[in-house]
Parts: C-alpha cells; sequence; structure tokens
C-alpha cells in the first residue's frame, strides 16, 4: 500500500493543516471521535500522541493531557487496537508521536508491524536522536517503510539540517522556537529560521511545529514553509465541557477552512 | 575490559544521548569540549585548590575501630560526610561550576530531590556570583524544609514542581524543559551520574577524587567498597580507580524501601528492566508499558527511578555486585554509627553500612564504606523512628 502521507505531499505542497492530539484524551475513547472529525473538516493529516509519564520536549497542556491519557487508561496496544477499526474509514495520514521508551518497551519491531497493520505514515519520536536512528534503527525503520521525521530548531547547524534533509523520507519538522511544546507566545520572532530554511530549498517538504496557536501564526509560517502542526492550542480547546465533536468544530472554524476543489 | 564510557557516549549499551533535537547543540558543545576544559592546567589548579580549601578535602579515610571490632573485619569510612555542605555532591557541582564558568554561561540551573545537591549547587553559584535556579517536586519541598531554607539564604531560587510525582523525577524533567526554554545562556548541573553523555562520565570524573584519595590513603588496595546507590555518584567516585583492579570487590547497595518485592521500593537494579529516562538507556523502574514508577525510599536521595548507566553496565558484566537493604535496616544501621562511633550518618549512607552484616569478609580483610554523607538533614525521619 501506498504511504498516505507521501502522497499528501506529492498532491498538495502548501498550507497543509495538521492537528497533534494525545490519545485517551480527554477520554480514552475520544480518538476515534478526534480522528474522524478533524479528517471530514479539512485538516490533511494528524499526529497521534502516545502518552508518556515523562514527556521532557512538552509543556504544561501536553504533560497535563497525556497524563490523564495514562489515568484513563491509554496505552499503545489499545491504541493500535483503536487505530485498526478506523483504519479503512479514516483516509487521512498518520503519524505516530511519542517518547522512545513506549516503542523500546513495546518492542522496536512490534511497533513497526503494528504501524504497517494500522496503516500508519510516520514516526516522530523526538528522543530517539538522529545519532542513534542511524546506527542502530534505520534499516529496520526503513524495512517496514515507515518514515521516520525528524525535528530541526532554530539552532541547527545548516550542516545538520542538509542531513536530516538526506535522512528524511517524508517531510521535517521545523520547531519553531528553542522551547517546549505551547511554551511561548507567537511565531514572528522564527521569520528569520523559517526564510533561512527556505533558502535552502531543501528536498523535504517542511512542516511548522511548537507554539502555532491561531490563524495567524498558520498564514505566517506558511509563507515559508509548506504547513503546520498546531498541538497545545488545539488540546486546549479540546479540553472544555460539552460535546467533543462540537469544541472541535469550533476550533477549526476559526481557520476558515474550505472544502478543496478536487 | 574497559569500564569507562565509549566514545559516543556508552557504557556496553547503556548510556548514550537520547536528547531531543532541541537539546543537541548544548549537550554536542559540552560533549566537544569537557575532556579539554577539565584536564587543562588552568582548571585542575583552581579545581585543586577549592577542593583543599573551600570543601576541606582529602576527607579522611577514618579506620572504626568499634564497628571492626563488632563486625570481625577491618573497617575504613570514607568521611565524605565532612565536606562543606555536608556530602560529596560538592565535589561535582564545583567542577561543573567551574566548566559553566569557561564555557560563559551566566544562569545555573539544577535539579534536587532532597535538598543536597541543590544546596551544594547554590553554594557553588554563591561563590562565583552565578543566577542560581533549583527546581524542586513540590512534595520534596514540604518533606526537606530546611534545605529549602537553606538554598534560598545562598540566593537561589528554588521552583516547585507540580508536575507528575511532585518529586525528583519531575523535578529532573522540569530543569530539562527549562534548558530547552533558555538554551544559550545556561548550565545545567545534574547531581548525579545520570542524563545525556557526556553527564554521566563528565560527574564520574569529578566524583572520581574519592577513589584517587583512597588509593593515596591506604597502604596497598582494600578488598570492598561499598557505597549507597541512588543515581550512583558516591559510588562511581569511590569506585573509579578501582575499577580495573579486579581484586577490590565493588558493593552498591540500592534502597529496597519496603521491601524489593512491595511497590514502595527503588531498588533499580533488583527491579528494573533497561529503558530510557532522562535522556539515557539504563535500568529503570517501569510498569510494562514503559511509564516510569514512582519509587520510594525512606532516603530521599535514593528515591529515584533510575541509575547511573556505567552502573548498568557494571550489573551486566558483574564488575559491581548490586544488593538492596530496607528503610528498616538503614535506620537502624543510622542509629548504631551514632551510638557506636559518634557519628549521624545521612540515610543514604546509612544503607551503606547497612550491609556490613551481610558481608562474609574474613578478619583481615579491609572493607571501606563510603560515607557519601552526614545526617543531620536526617534528624526529623531518625527522631521519627526512634519515638515510634
Amino acid at each position: 500500500m501506498k504511504n498516505k502521507l507521501k502522497q499528501l505531499f506529492e498532491t498538495k505542497k502548501d498550507n497543509l493543516l495538521s492537528i497533534y492530539f494525545s490519545s485517551g484524551f480527554p477520554t480514552l475513547e475520544s480518538t476515534t471521535t478526534i480522528i474522524e472529525t478533524l479528517g471530514e473538516n479539512h485538516v490533511d493529516f494528524m499526529e497521534v500522541g502516545i502518552p508518556f509519564s515523562d514527556p521532557l520536549a512538552d509543556g504544561p497542556t501536553i504533560q497535563e493531557s497525556s497524563k490523564i491519557a495514562l489515568d484513563n487508561g491509554m496505552n499503545l496496544k489499545l491504541l493500535f487496537n483503536q487505530l485498526y477499526n478506523i483504519k479503512e474509514s479514516n483516509t487521512k495520514p498518520l503519524i505516530m508521536m511519542g517518547y522512545w521508551n513506549s516503542v523500546l518497551q513495546f518492542g522496536v519491531e512490534n511497533f513497526l508491524k503494528a504501524c504497517v497493520k494500522t496503516n500508519i505514515s510516520g514516526a516522530i519520536l523526538p528522543d530517539l536522536p538522529l545519532e542513534i536512528y542511524e546506527r542502530k534503527y534505520q534499516a529496520l525503520f526503513e524495512s517496514y517503510n515507515i518514515p521516520m521525521v525528524f525535528l530541526i530548531t532554530p539552532h541547527t547547524s545548516e550542516e545538520r539540517i542538509r542531513k536530516i534533509d538526506q535522512l528524511s523520507n517524508a517531510f521535517i519538522y521545523a520547531v519553531s522556537s528553542s522551547s517546549t511544546t505551547g511554551n511561548k507566545t507567537g511565531i514572528e520572532g522564527a521569520k528569520e529560521y523559517l526564510q533561512r530554511i527556505k533558502n535552502y530549498q531543501l528536498k523535504s517538504p517542511i512542516i511548522t511545529g511548537f507554539n502555532i496557536k491561531n490563524k495567524e501564526d498558520y498564514q505566517f509560517a506558511c509563507q515559508f514553509t509548506n504547513g503546520v502542526v498546531i498541538g497545545s492550542a488545539f488540546i486546549k480547546a479540546i479540553n472544555k465541557e460539552g460535546d467533543l465533536k462540537k469544541n472541535i468544530l469550533d476550533f477549526l472554524s476559526e481557520f476558515e477552512l474550505k472544502p478543496r476543489n478536487l | 575490559m574497559n569500564y569507562n564510557v565509549d566514545k559516543d557516549g556508552f557504557y556496553g549499551e547503556y548510556g548514550g544521548a537520547y536528547i531531543p533535537e532541541l537539546l543537541h547543540p548544548n549537550v554536542e558543545e559540552l560533549k566537544l569540549k569537557y575532556l579539554d576544559l577539565i584536564q587543562s592546567p588552568n582548571f585542575q589548579k583552581e579545581f585543586k585548590n577549592l577542593l583543599k580549601d573551600y570543601v576541606g578535602r582529602p576527607s579522611p579515610l577514618y579506620f572504626s575501630e568499634r564497628l571492626s571490632e563488632k563486625y570481625g573485619f577491618q573497617i575504613y569510612l570514607k568521611r565524605e560526610d565532612l565536606n562543606h555542605t555536608g556530602a560529596h555532591k560538592i565535589n561535582n557541582t564545583l567542577g561543573q561550576i567551574l566548566l559553566a564558568e569557561k564555557l560563559g554561561k551566566k544562569r545555573i540551573i539544577a535539579e534536587t530531590g532532597a535538598g543536597q545537591h541543590g544546596v551544594a549547587t547554590a553554594t557553588v553559584c554563591a561563590l562565583k556570583g552565578l543566577e542560581c535556579i533549583v527546581y524542586m517536586g513540590a512534595k520534596d519541598i514540604k518533606r526537606q524544609k530546611p534545605n529549602v531554607e537553606r538554598m534560598k539564604m545562598l540566593g537561589a531560587k528554588v521552583v516547585p514542581v507540580h508536575s507528575g510525582s511532585k518529586t525528583l523525577k519531575d523535578a529532573t524533567n522540569e530543569a530539562i524543559r527549562d534548558w530547552i526554554n533558555h538554551p544559550e545562556e545556561t548550565h545545567y548541573i545534574i547531581g548525579s551520574v545520570v542524563g545525556p553523555h557526556p553527564y554521566p562520565d563528565m560527574v564520574a570524573i569529578f566524583q572520581s577524587v574519592i577513589s584517587e584519595e583512597i588509593k593515596i590513603q591506604m597502604d596497598g588496595n582494600p578488598d570492598y567498597i561499598i557505597a549507597c546507590v541512588g543515581g550512583g555518584s558516591n559510588a562511581m567516585g569511590a569506585y573509579y580507580h578501582f575499577l580495573d583492579d579486579r581484586e577490590v570487590k565493588l558493593i552498591g547497595v540500592e534502597a529496597a524501601g519496603e521491601g524489593v518485592k512491595t511497590n514502595k521500593t527503588a531498588a533499580t537494579i533488583a527491579l528494573g528492566k533497561p529503558g530510557v529516562l532522562h535522556a539515557s538507556y539504563s535500568y529503570l523502574i517501569q510498569d510494562e508499558d514503559g511509564q516510569i514508577v514512582e519509587p520510594h525510599s525512606i532516603s530521599a536521595g535514593l528515591d529515584y527511578p533510575g541509575i547511573g548507566p556505567a552502573h548498568s553496565f557494571y550489573n551486566d558484566v558483574k564488575r559491581v555486585k548490586y544488593v538492596s537493604i530496607t528503610d528498616q535496616e538503614a535506620l537502624k544501621a543510622g542509629l548504631e554509627l551514632c551510638k557506636i562511633e559518634g557519628i549521624i550518618p545521612a540515610l543514604e549512607s546509612a544503607h551503606a553500612l547497612a550491609y556490613l552484616k551481610y558481608l562474609r569478609a574474613k578478619p583481615n580483610e579491609r572493607v571501606i564504606i563510603n560515607l557519601s554523607g552526614r545526617g543531620d538533614k536526617d534528624l526529623h525521619t531518625y527522631i521519627n523512628y526512634l519515638n515510634k
């Protein structure tokens, strides 16, 4: 089966919108509703968060949602079961995002097999660094055709960015500023950095993430990169009383996403 | 066998730098510079002078006649409890503050559990006039009030951590997050031989002064060296110069808490299986999904769900024997030292002392206990136990 994410990048190159959510939050069964609602409403792809007890790259919002998800009983096995059940109905690319220890304890090869079985399009594992991936896991990930997505930051050197570009076979995740997730206001400060990456003319698509909160941030980042990921702001929006689906639609309405002309 | 870290930052398969890209520039800078900086004559001169005149080193190697009589072999105490600030922790913070200065860092962050490392960090920051921010679990702040006050007197800002279980592991997470958010001006002083490479090696080098002195203080090698192990920095320091001397038997004492088979324990090697926490691959106390389980020990300094990667390696290759001691055994051993020698040991060090009753040494064999800290901070716990 062709990788959905690669297909997406072949057909759409601008204004890509993706959403990160913590699986198992706000309730254990929310995963399906979130994926379906986002998928039906023009979100291009989604990052499915694997909750971890010690999420050291995350700010308070994602920490809290991970904790609630764990209290709700979420784990990788259950998550893959949920994803398996919507594998036919969901048309949007899904990427697994989490911390390396979750994958390690599940078994790296088991994880990759489960990704294939549930038609997952890639993985973002921020605390598995490039060097260790190359040395120990690259061959394995490639043999299952699960692309690994690497992060770059305003402090990543050009040399390293170019190396990451060569290693990437889905997209590059450009972290908007040196911060944990959802920790800084606005991304205007990232202009010079995003322009610099644009000028590199990398082969991989670039998606900007961390601290993207609203339509303005989205439009700003899309001037330089192929799209954005929204995480903390989305989690805040669904952490409200009332119907989950309605909360999701309210959040998306701000972005004025229109149906694409097919 | 090579017991030291390899060029990629691993001890066998343990260790490494499992860091998010956000920390790459900081950790890479340290990795490239730490050895040259530490080995430079200027650094060594200042470090040694401060260890001598500020910390009060060398710490004595004291032959404990009455303990020896009681247990029937020759027992020596390496008196790290006599250091300035009351524990071995200052050896590391002093080394790291000099390193931070050389790297041009203006802002120092640290995590602390019991507050000993926090106090040692606040102390060296005061000495060097650098800004100091210490992350401490909200639960630990409540149970270690005197150390919180000490840190404040020394000019540090103590930030309560309310995430997760509100203890040491969460304080460490929060310190790492601070570092991610302030990458350029900040140096993170980790308190033990944990965290991403090069920290385990760097902290081991600074603590190795303990075994360097023992080599000079003792005529010939000891037969045993016993040290308590939480993250494992005092043990690393005590073992360091003896690792290649295979005839010296090394023993690491973990905190069993209420018992290794209860769920209230901090005996990582006894219970754990390898995984990644705080950017290093090592034994961890975790559930089957890889979620970190909150440990328990009466001694806050051993109350950590992980262990330094070198210890995981030494366990697997059987260079060090890891054992565990319960809360009760540690309390009894601590009180015994008070009565027999007039020394109130830290509850951490009391775990090492408590192993003496299990040790089968011959009468002429020489056993060193690394008395890593003094027990002033634990008076409350000792008194509660006595009044029970």
